[in-house]
This record gives C-alpha cells, sequence and structure tokens, in this order.
C-alpha cells in the first residue's frame, strides 16, 4: 500500500516538475485516469483562485465567481474573476516597464517607468468595482454570443495607483481631446503581432474623474498576473473592459477612440430599444458607459434547509455603476411584497454597498429569496430580464436564491 | 537389516519433511501473493509505465462516451472539421457554451474572419454550421428561468 503510494507521488512529483506546479489532489487520482492536456497548468494554481471558481474558457481564460464565494466587502483576488481577451504577456519586468502617452491630442508625446508614475504623483487608494459588461449573458433569450458568465463576473477590491488626471496634466493635453484608449501588452489569439485582443477607454470626464486611477497596487499588494501586472488603468462602475490590464500605453484622441472592441457591436447596446433576436446595424448600436444597479446575495448560498420558526440572516452587495444605490428590499414571494434591507454607505464613491436583513418565514416550503436595488435616481432592477440587446450585455434581473423551511 | 529398516526410517521422515517444507512453501507464498492482492489488486507496482510521463499524455482523438476528450466537443459527423477550423486559436469550450442558429453563426464566422484573422473555411463551412446548430442547437429560455442546480445543505444557525 505504501509502496504503491510511494510510486505514485514518485510519478506524480515528476509530473509536477514538468507542469510546473504541484497536482493538487494528485494523490486522489484514480488509477488509469489521465489528466487533461498536460501543457495546461491547473488555472486555480497558477492564478491563485479557489477550487470553486468556475472556468468558462481556458483560451483565452475565463473564469467566474458563485455569488456564495464573493460574500468579503473586499473581494480577495482568488475570488475575482478573471476576463482576458488575448494571451497574458510574458517575461514582464517591472523595473522597464513603461507607459507611454500619445495621440493626436497630447501637445508631446511622452513615456513614463512605474518607479516615474510611483515618484512624481501621489497615491490614491479606492475601493472600486468592477464589472464585465457580460456579466447575466447567460440567461438571454435567444441567446446571445460570447462567454455566458452567470452572476460571477463582478469583484470590488482595493486599487492602489496614481490619478489618470495628474498624469495627464503633466503630459499637457489639448483642448480638442475627446476620449483616451489604452493599449497594452497582452497579445492577440492568432499570434498576429499587428492585431491588439482589446484596446477600449472612456471619455475625457471619466479619464478626469478622481477615481480613475493608473493602479500597480490590489488588495496592498502587486497586481496579481492575470488582473494586469503590473500596470492596470481602473475606471470603476463601467464595463470592466474599460479597465485595461498589462497597460503599456494611453493615446488621448480628437475623436472617440476607435481601438479594438470599441467599435461594431463590442460593449454596445442598442440605441433605441428592440425587441429579443431583432437585427440591429453597427451605427445604431451606443457605447456603453456606466453599468447599471445591480445587486447579490452572498449570504447564505442558495439551496439553505432552514427549521421552521428560525429566521434567516441574508447579506450582499449592491452597486449602481456610476450612481450610488439608494434602497435595498428583498422578497419572499416572488416579488408579490418587498420588505427594505438595511444599507449600508459606500467607503468611496464606485465601491459596492453593503445590505442585510433578517427573514422570517410564514409557513413551511419552498421559497425564493429575490433581491432588489434601486439606484439614487429612483432606478430599480428588473425581475425579469431586462431589455434584449445582440451581445448579451447589462443583465441586472434580480438575484434569486433557494430556501426551504422544513 | 536393522540398519535398512534405520535407513528406511529416516528416508521416510526426510521425505515427508520435504513434502511439509513444500507445503509451507507454497502455502506461505500462497499468502504473501494474497496479502499483495489485497494491497495492490491492480498490480500497478509491476506496471511501471502506467506511473510514468508517457502514461499522462493524451491522445489527442480519443473519444469517450460521445465526447472528444480533448476539445469536450460532441462526437458527430463533422467533428474533425470543427476541431481542426475552430479550436487554433481560441478554446472548444467558447463554441460549446455557445447556442445559435445557422444565421448567426455563419454571421460569427465572417466576424471572425473580419476581425480574428479566421481562414477562409470553403466548403468546411457548411460542415461546421451543420455539426453546431445539430449539436448545440438553441433553447428557448424564457424571459427567466426556474432556478436549477440547486444543491440542497443544512444551514447551521
Amino acid at each position: 500500500m505504501k509502496r504503491r503510494n510511494f510510486i505514485k507521488k514518485a510519478a506524480l512529483s515528476s509530473l509536477a516538475t514538468i507542469v510546473g506546479a504541484d497536482i493538487v489532489f494528485g494523490n486522489m487520482l484514480p488509477s488509469g485516469y489521465e489528466l487533461l492536456a498536460l501543457q495546461d497548468s491547473d488555472p486555480f494554481k497558477m492564478f491563485g483562485k479557489d477550487k470553486e471558481m468556475v472556468v468558462l474558457n481556458d483560451r483565452p481564460w475565463n473564469m467566474e465567481a458563485k455569488a456564495h464565494l464573493l460574500n468579503e466587502n473586499i473581494t480577495s483576488n482568488k475570488y475575482m474573476f478573471i476576463r482576458n481577451n488575448g494571451k497574458i504577456p510574458e517575461n514582464i519586468d517591472v523595473n522597464t516597464w513603461k507607459i507611454l502617452f500619445d495621440g493626436e491630442s497630447v501637445k508631446t508625446p511622452k513615456t513614463y517607468t512605474i518607479q516615474e508614475l510611483k515618484e512624481k504623483f501621489s497615491h490614491h487608494t479606492y475601493q472600486l468595482t468592477l464589472e464585465c459588461g457580460g456579466n447575466g449573458r447567460s440567461e438571454f433569450n435567444p441567446p446571445a454570443k460570447g462567454n455566458q458568465w452567470t452572476i460571477g463576473a463582478v469583484s470590488c477590491a482595493t486599487w492602489t495607483g496614481v490619478r489618470l488626471k495628474d498624469v495627464l496634466d503633466d503630459v499637457g493635453v489639448e483642448n480638442d481631446a475627446v476620449y483616451i484608449g489604452y493599449h497594452a501588452a497582452d497579445t492577440h489569439l492568432s499570434g498576429d503581432p499587428k492585431k491588439e485582443p482589446i484596446s477600449r477607454g472612456v471619455p475625457m470626464a471619466k479619464a478626469y474623474q478622481e477615481e480613475t486611477i493608473l493602479a500597480f497596487q490590489m488588495n496592498g499588494k502587486d497586481i496579481p498576473l492575470a488582473h494586469g501586472y503590473p500596470l492596470r488603468l481602473i475606471a470603476g462602475g463601467w464595463p470592466a473592459s474599460a479597465s485595461g490590464k498589462w497597460v503599456d500605453g494611453i493615446s488621448v484622441r480628437n475623436k472617440v477612440h476607435d481601438g479594438t472592441k470599441m467599435t461594431g457591436t463590442a460593449y454596445r447596446v442598442p440605441c433605441k430599444p428592440v425587441a429579443p433576436g431583432e437585427k440591429v446595424k453597427d451605427e445604431d448600436m451606443c457605447i456603453i458607459e456606466s453599468m447599471p444597479v445591480k445587486s447579490l446575495i452572498t449570504y447564505p448560498k442558495s439551496g439553505a434547509l432552514i427549521k421552521e420558526g428560525d429566521k434567516l440572516k441574508i447579506n450582499g452587495h449592491a452597486w449602481a455603476g456610476e450612481l450610488a444605490v439608494a434602497k435595498m428590499e428583498y422578497s419572499i414571494d416572488f416579488g408579490s411584497s418587498w420588505t427594505a434591507c438595511s444599507l449600508e454607505q459606500p467607503v468611496n464613491r464606485l465601491a459596492w454597498q453593503q445590505f442585510s436583513a433578517e427573514i422570517s418565514f410564514p409557513e413551511k416550503g419552498y421559497y425564493e429569496i429575490w433581491a432588489k436595488a434601486t439606484d439614487d435616481q429612483g432606478v430599480s432592477q428588473p425581475m425579469i430580464l431586462p431589455g434584449w440587446n445582440p451581445k448579451g450585455y447589462l443583465n441586472n434581473a434580480c438575484h434569486r436564491i433557494a430556501i426551504k423551511v422544513q | 537389516m536393522e540398519n535398512n529398516k534405520h535407513k528406511d526410517f529416516t528416508d521416510g521422515v526426510l521425505l515427508i519433511y520435504k513434502q511439509f517444507l513444500l507445503i509451507f512453501f507454497s502455502l506461505g507464498l500462497f499468502i504473501c501473493a494474497l496479502l499483495y492482492v489485497k494491497a495492490d489488486p491492480s498490480f500497478s507496482f509491476f506496471r511501471k509505465s502506467e506511473n510514468t510521463i508517457a502514461y499522462v499524455v493524451i491522445d489527442e482523438d480519443k473519444i469517450e462516451n460521445g465526447i472528444h476528450l480533448s476539445t469536450g466537443l460532441i462526437d458527430a459527423e463533422g467533428l474533425m472539421t470543427v476541431v481542426h477550423n475552430c479550436t487554433n486559436c481560441h478554446s472548444a469550450k467558447l463554441v460549446t457554451q455557445n447556442r445559435m442558429n445557422k444565421e448567426r453563426w455563419a454571421e460569427t464566422i465572417d466576424w471572425m474572419q473580419e476581425k480574428q484573422n479566421l481562414w477562409d473555411l470553403g466548403t468546411n463551412e457548411e460542415i461546421i454550421i451543420n455539426y453546431l446548430v445539430k449539436n448545440y442547437p438553441v433553447e428557448k429560455k424564457g424571459r427567466r428561468q426556474v432556478l436549477t442546480n440547486i444543491e440542497w445543505y443544512e444551514l447551521e444557525n
């Protein structure tokens, strides 16, 4: 028995040498089980992710959380979703990394090393909500093309860096500036060196917000590789694709940035509402700016069985893109009646807010707890899917968990 | 006479002794074998090749339970055409997550050709689209689905 394990372990450790990581649960591999794709390292180990995270795509890497994994007020790396468009850059040297400011609307192009950014400009830390524009896509009907995110493509970590506006002021920007667009070091899936996997941006007003930063830290440490090490643009409250990872360039444009995934149907929704499945011309699609109001019940995990007479405590987060959440409610009768939750203020603008409630159930049976946030403009989450759009963005339908009272 | 009798006697004892020895030895061996089988029913100790690196190298074309193991795609007509044309740049997971009709797959292919360096698929385009719509058909989901895949658990207060 021991001998056998020893032999197996020896084989696994040589395997681990090849894979470049320990084979987690390797001792539990049934004999005869073949490891899938030896060339791909374990993504959980490679990116420091929790085993309960869900891999949607492994080339490029796309991984999402489940609601109960997002219970922390400040999202840890291990529960942070990954949405990559290209290949993660290799051989990053933080000491030689440079960011070039150029474009039609800079007075003169200028380059900074990370050290120069750190020394020249004051540092700021904000907790910022980043949600993928396509979070919730899997629910749209007819289905929308792309990664089929459910609810877990959202995070709210703390980001530390320098304000983009401070750097832009130092570079010198012309009055005709309209938009900034980022450029990054990730490479195109096809291997074509001339193609950028993604190069999005934001209008000047968003670029000049105090919370829009060039970050070199996440949660007080170097940014994890999968999340943009060594430098990431963070534009909280907007589709997370506006927060470019591995950033090595900012173009100040005198028109709306036309980089990859800024044009066509990418990160755009119909300017005017359309019927489900309707064809929409590219020129009738408008760029998504702020994300809509939304919330998640992060405790308890869906599927809780409780005893009759017991009260149930729930809690979670609510956010509203550029806006704040003003009201949070729950329903246990499929939206027929709503009860207010207690709701905390955000730690800073663009951070998600915590809500909690204690629920009594009238009798035994199956319940769904529905959560509904309302933003400070009076706009609430819909109970069913919001307006259909060709690419399946902006699904902010209320989150639901299942409970049985026995 | 006396000597012969004694010799016969000792020979007999020796024979019995040898027979006993053989029986005990075989019994011992048998018990050892039994113990080993109990400890290592798959005889893995003797199959060293199974535990070497070569053993885990996957067979690219292996199909198990109707699934092409290296990509996760359903084994059906057109499978290898899809594998060869649709998994070079991106993972097959991007294919299997999606549900589209013929027209929308065709649009998606056009988009990949325009933006993502996909080559001209020629007559393979029809084979690929037919494979996709047949094996990954569009499901009607309505405006909100019933909650599924609920893992029930006792919540301790």
